[in-house]
């Protein structure tokens, strides 16, 4: 039986190997220079890059954080400081309710908040989509990490005469700070990768585009189009679309658990 | 004009502060609050504005929604059973493949890892969380669709002879059931596995002790002893993998190959209501069908919300034995 766990370890970490080989195998033959400053080409045309898309998911993750992180961490405050109202527990709860919302589910209901009274989609909604997925990550975490600051701190900053609200900000908040950027790292790579929200809202866009009022383009979302589309050229791409995305949320995920090792030696338990 | 003394300007000043830390007290107050309040508004609005799109196709259709399955843009039909169907029995099949996959892996990593183990592996379960769906989906239709079509799928009807029962009969086309139902384990067995370990490790020291002293072995320790003090959290880590496999969206749509009949084979290509609303919401032909689409995501919601609920019960009601 022991050894069954042992091969359970082995048949578990065995898709993520298989994936990445896979992805570096398929994508780095793709990728080129031209993939990061070219704009997609038509269809039966060789070459072009995915450049719109990556800015565009730049775009979006900024769009998203400038939403969901203040909103998250603020929540979280509000959570570690008044741990056992009922509004506390209610918040909690009901944000673990939106984090195991359907991706699905936020896409419509932004769809209808923001794309169907406007009259188009944009960048906007599809950011402020994200953005309400992030929201109950950031929030989680930042109350997890503001618990783990010793009482004793606190009350040293109290009884130095500082106020409660400038302990909680240049005291506990910042003690935390590097255990709340883990967070947030977190949730940015989480959300970096979605594209069932952006289906209606950000909708994807052929051109070049910054605007948050237009339409705009999407790593994910032009992996997806090339990915069901049938011509080998964007098969091509989209391996190297996702290699690039992958990378990227790789990158910050390990980043993230680094954030916090250096501040504390080790992950908190 | 003559000077106050000395010692009143310091109490005035003493006085000032303390008014001036009230107000900033109260400002940081009433900004975190509203904070947390915008979740508990967000989720009542993505509820209230979901149903309310949905209303115009639960008066007129009623629950033929959730139980025909007569989908028929053209003619005003939406019974969308077949993707209910779908996406049950593809939620199904990913929890019995990740399950004990994921089961094996927490007792691996809370028992019998090495410690210079622990670490990676449990890491790199982890990642399965941080690939994101449409990468998920990409290697599903170029790597394990041809896979499935060509060595598992007859390995399993003819070699094995599954064939013979409903399960595993048909042709083998390649996006099917099995292949989304393979994803969805991939994808829900670290969200298990984090849980399985978390409530593993929140078994008491003395309930092990307890059974190695009364002479069982290692494996007997975990199976009389822990396992059955963790087991509710288990059960709800498992739930909150059911829930993540329901709502999957991306991955699922680009392999199950969106056929929206109800078959018995997993060979067969199917469909699930969150592929159904990706497919079919930017092309929604008229007012019905839209509402039809948002009455689907409507219980898609509710039976989200409902097996998130009870998973999370079940997770607190063991881990907060755990400060103990």
């Amino acid at each position: 039986m022991i050894g069954l766990t042992y091969l359970s370890a082995i048949l578990a970490t065995l898709p993520l190997i298989l994936i990445l080989a896979h992805l570096v195998q398929k994508g780095a033959s793709s990728l080129s220079l031209a993939f990061f400053t070219h704009m997609p080409q038509p269809v039966g045309e060789a070459g072009g890059g995915m450049a719109n898309a990556i800015v565009g998911t730049l775009v979006l993750i900024g769009t998203a954080s400038l939403m969901g992180l203040p909103i998250g961490i603020g929540a979280g405050l509000y959570l570690a400081e008044k741990r056992s109202t009922p509004l506390a527990y209610t918040v909690r709860f009901l944000s673990d309710v939106l984090n195991g919302l359907p991706s699905i589910v936020i896409g419509i209901f932004a769809w209808e908040f923001l794309v169907r009274p406007i009259g188009h989609f944009s960048a906007l909604a599809g950011g402020l989509a994200l953005g309400a997925m992030m929201i109950p990550l950031v929030t989680r975490t930042t109350e997890e990490m503001l618990l783990v600051v010793p009482t004793s701190l606190r009350e040293a900053a109290l009884a130095l005469g500082y106020p409660r609200w400038r302990t909680s900000i240049s005291v506990v908040l910042r003690t935390a700070l590097a255990g709340i950027a883990t967070g947030a790292l977190v949730a940015v790579a989480r959300i970096a990768g979605e594209t069932a929200p952006l289906l209606f809202t950000a909708f994807g866009n052929q051109f070049w585009s910054t605007s948050v009022r237009e339409p705009i383009a999407a790593l994910p979302l032009q992996i997806f189009t090339y990915a069901i589309s049938a011509y080998d050229e964007w098969h091509r791409q989209a391996w190297a679309g996702a290699l690039v995305l992958i990378a990227m949320v790789l990158i910050i995920s390990i980043a993230a658990r680094f954030v916090t090792r250096s501040r504390f030696g080790a992950p908190v338990d | 004009m003559t000077a106050l003394p000395a010692q009143w300007l310091e109490k005035d000043r003493r006085k000032l502060r303390v008014e001036e830390a009230a107000i900033g007290d109260r400002v940081y107050e009433i900004i975190t609050a509203v904070c947390a309040l915008i979740i508990p508004a967000l989720v009542v609005a993505i509820a209230v504005a979901i149903f309310a799109a949905a209303w115009p196709a639960f008066a007129k259709l009623g629950l033929s929604i959730v139980t025909s399955s007569n989908w028929d843009v053209a003619g005003g039909h939406f019974g969308a059973a077949p993707a209910l169907f779908g996406t049950l029995v593809s939620s199904a099949v990913a929890l019995i493949i990740a399950t004990p996959l994921a089961i094996g892996v927490a007792i691996f990593l809370s028992e019998f890892s090495p410690s210079w183990l622990r670490q990676p592996v449990g890491f790199l379960v982890d990642l399965l969380a941080a690939i994101p769906s449409v990468v998920y989906g990409l290697w599903g239709i170029f790597v394990l669709i041809p896979l499935l079509r060509e060595q598992v799928m007859p390995f399993l009807r003819d070699t094995l002879h599954l064939g013979a029962t409903p399960l595993f009969s048909g042709p083998a086309y390649g996006p099917s059931m099995l292949a989304a139902g393979l994803i969805l384990a991939i994808m829900a067995l670290p969200y298990i596995s984090a849980v399985a370990r978390e409530v593993l490790l929140a078994v008491p020291r003395s309930q092990r002790e307890a059974a190695l002293a009364l002479g069982a072995t290692r494996w007997e320790m975990i199976r009389d002893a822990v396992i059955p003090y963790a087991r509710s959290g288990i059960i709800g880590g498992i739930m909150l993998g059911l829930g993540r496999a329901l709502g999957e969206t991306m991955a699922v749509t680009m392999v199950i190959g969106n056929r929206p009949e109800i078959s018995a084979s997993l060979f067969a290509p199917g469909y699930t209501m969150a592929s159904l609303i990706a497919n079919e919401f930017s092309e929604a032909t008229n007012d019905l069908h839209l509402s039809a689409l948002m009455a689907v995501g409507a219980s898609l919601f509710v039976i989200t919300l409902l097996v998130n609920a009870v998973a999370r019960w079940l997770v607190w009601s063991v881990s907060r034995g755990r400060a103990k």
